[in-house]
């Protein structure tokens, strides 16, 4: 059986490596009736073809908002993108009009939702979902869009596919229901994937069966993969390098295995020590102490201060740069970034 | 789904048997003699009375008078009215032009309503809103009786654009002004539950989910936000094809319309039990078949209502 994706084979398709998806100084705010929220300060983050780059970050550390932003689906008002540019394929994406920003959605950068239940329409088949894909953006016609959408259940292995095709998002288990979704964003085979919390609706044993199928997805067809979550269970095998944020910024960014050996920031060693071991049964699980910042008053200086076990006077006056990071005999470590005044000290300590 | 139907046109009998016994009841209620007022002002000949009232039954007791009715109707005899006619030829020739008035003044509500209900949900807070929720207060606010008074006098006496009162009740173009002014108060509930459920829904998931698989506006709002949008609002519409057949009756009455209305307005002055009840039997099952094709309806719409 050919599947629709080999059918679709397009020849723009990148080299593995070649940059996909840069965001420059991105600063996006919400304008609310209590003041101004400042969800985004700053943020950069590149991601290559066939390159997994996973978004670590809290609820409200503007993770989200920045997906939201790249894929143009933010609320505006209140939402507002006040700086900062979103290159793909070396173009500006926040100064494009409507129509292309509209062609690129879908069939260039796909999204995967947290909650498929929700982000799926509860009145339309699975099939009709999947198929208008292919009706909208390729002309398909009705019956054409159908088979196309049962093999795309093939693909994602959603048994008996061609009975189910007809079936409603309520009429599917979560796990079956979240499969739809990553068919629906590979449908047309995009560069560039962007996941939010994909796994997070789901139980354990489904996580890792629905990670799998992305990742072994992504790596056939070399796309690139923005993976936003809380989980850094999540992130361990399938991700490349990993961009934690905090209250709207970058604090850390190493590729991954980097991260989880040596993190350099003290935001990123208390989110591995609250991460439950075996080892340690029986002791009480580490929790970072506080809540995360109210994005309306920021605490000044560095953001995590309040929180922080090695905060210093000028980690609450001074707002650390996204420092290079080096090994102990002072060679630039590639890939390492902290944003941390105590940077040093985190990683050598 | 044929249980379901089933069970329901089941549930329709005790519905039906209970109204009509309602209606019998209260029109016998009503004060005054139908028979003693074929007199006028004169005193009624009591042997003539007499004779009269056992001629038409109605010297046997009231549960028996009942009784003997509901049996007639069973067999399709809606009676006679005093005047003669058989009740089932009034119902005839007054019911199409109702049923008539009431679909055009719906067609009116479900078209305007749900178009000035979307285009302001889509534009909350803006220009276009406030005038909406302002114009359908007013609407609500205002008595229909009023309406519709204001409105003949506008359109019928001053601008003369239409005659002030209905001339032909067969003609469907002169039913423009009636069906309006019986569809406005509906018209401003669908506008505003359609407003409100728009402007809820369009911040939903599946919506956000189809602006990222990159379809176009007109898709996402007609495709994924409407029909979504629709189902408290059928709900709406489903109760309110029976209040039309009701509201009807004023809306006749202002515009001189023949219908339904009109003929049971008439019975009731004349104290006419059988009319009324016929009459009022009918009503009751146009307003039963409108609800059970609504429950229906649902199905189409939502396909997680399921029945049992």
């Amino acid at each position: 059986m050919t599947t629709v994706i080999e059918n679709n084979q397009k020849n723009d398709r990148l080299e593995v490596g070649t940059p996909l998806l840069e965001v420059k100084d991105l600063h996006v705010e919400f304008h609310t009736r209590d003041g101004i929220a400042k969800a985004v300060n700053g943020v950069n983050y590149s991601v290559a073809a066939g390159e997994t780059l996973a978004v670590l970050g809290e609820s409200g550390s503007g993770k989200s908002v920045t997906a939201q932003t790249i894929m143009g689906i933010l609320d505006m008002p209140p939402g507002k993108v006040t700086q900062g540019q979103i290159l793909f394929r070396g173009q500006d994406m926040l100064t494009m009009g409507n129509e292309e920003r509209r062609k690129i959605r879908g069939q260039k950068i796909a999204m995967i939702f947290q909650d498929a239940l929700s982000a799926l329409n509860p009145v339309l088949s699975v099939g009709y979902q999947l198929g208008e894909m292919f009706r909208v953006h390729q002309g398909a016609s009705k019956k054409e869009a159908k088979e196309k959408a049962i093999e795309l259940m093939d693909r994602v292995r959603i048994p008996a596919a061609r009975q189910r095709v007809n079936d409603y998002p309520h009429q599917f288990s979560g796990g079956m229901r979240q499969r739809i979704m990553i068919a629906m964003a590979l449908s047309l085979q995009p560069d560039l994937i962007i996941a939010d919390e994909p796994t997070t609706a789901l139980d354990v044993t489904v996580q890792a069966q629905v990670m799998d199928l992305l990742a072994e997805l992504q790596a056939e067809y070399n796309m690139g993969l923005i993976l936003i979550t809380h989980d850094l269970g999540v992130v361990a095998d399938v991700a490349d390098k990993i961009a934690v944020m905090y209250a709207g910024r970058i604090v850390e960014t190493a590729p991954v295995h980097e991260l989880y050996a040596n993190p350099a920031h003290p935001y990123t060693k208390g989110l591995l020590r609250s991460i439950p071991r075996l080892d340690q049964k029986g002791q009480e699980l580490y929790a970072i102490k506080g809540l995360p910042p109210n994005l309306l008053k920021v605490p000044a200086g560095c953001a995590f201060n309040p929180r922080c076990d090695v905060a210093t006077d000028l980690c609450r006056t001074e707002i650390p740069a996204l420092h290079h990071v080096t090994d102990k005999d002072g060679k630039e470590l590639t890939g390492r970034r902290s944003a941390c005044h105590l940077w040093k000290e985190t990683l050598h300590g | 789904m044929g249980r379901f139907v089933a069970r329901r046109l089941l549930q329709m009998i005790p519905v039906f048997l209970g109204t009509t016994a309602l209606i019998f009841f209260m029109v016998h209620l009503l004060p005054g003699d139908p028979l003693a007022a074929l007199w006028g002002d004169k005193a009624p000949d009591p042997v003539q009375l007499a004779a009269l009232k056992h001629q038409q039954g109605l010297d046997q007791p009231l549960l028996q008078q009942y009784l003997s009715y509901m049996g007639n109707l069973l067999t399709g005899d809606f009676g006679t009215s005093l005047d003669g006619r058989p009740v089932l030829d009034k119902i005839t020739d007054a019911l199409p032009v109702t049923v008539r008035l009431a679909l055009f003044a719906f067609a009116i509500e479900i078209v305007v309503g749900i178009a000035i209900g979307l285009f302001s949900g889509l534009r909350r807070g803006k220009l276009f809103d406030k005038g909406t929720l302002v114009l359908t207060l007013l609407l609500i606010a205002i008595p229909v009786p009023v309406l519709g008074f204001v409105v003949q006098t506008v359109f019928g006496q001053n601008l003369k654009w239409v005659t002030p009162t209905v001339q032909d009740s067969n003609d469907i173009t002169q039913l423009v002004l009636p069906a309006v002014v019986l569809g406005s108060l509906s018209l401003a509930y669908v506008a505003r539950l359609t407003r409100t459920s728009i402007a809820e829904n369009i911040k939903a998931d599946y919506v956000r989910t189809a602006v990222a698989k990159g379809l176009p506006r007109r898709k996402v709002i007609g495709t994924h936000l409407l029909r979504n949008s629709m189902i408290p609002v059928v709900t709406y519409l489903g109760t309110d094809l029976g209040n039309l057949m009701a509201g009807a009756i004023v809306t006749e009455g202002i515009f001189n319309v023949q219908g339904v209305g009109h003929a049971l307005y008439q019975a009731i002055n004349m104290k006419e039990g059988a009319t009324v009840s016929g009459f009022v039997a009918f009503l009751v099952l146009v307003y039963l078949a409108a609800g059970l094709i609504v429950d229906l309806l649902y199905a189409v719409l939502d396909p997680r209502i399921r029945y049992a």
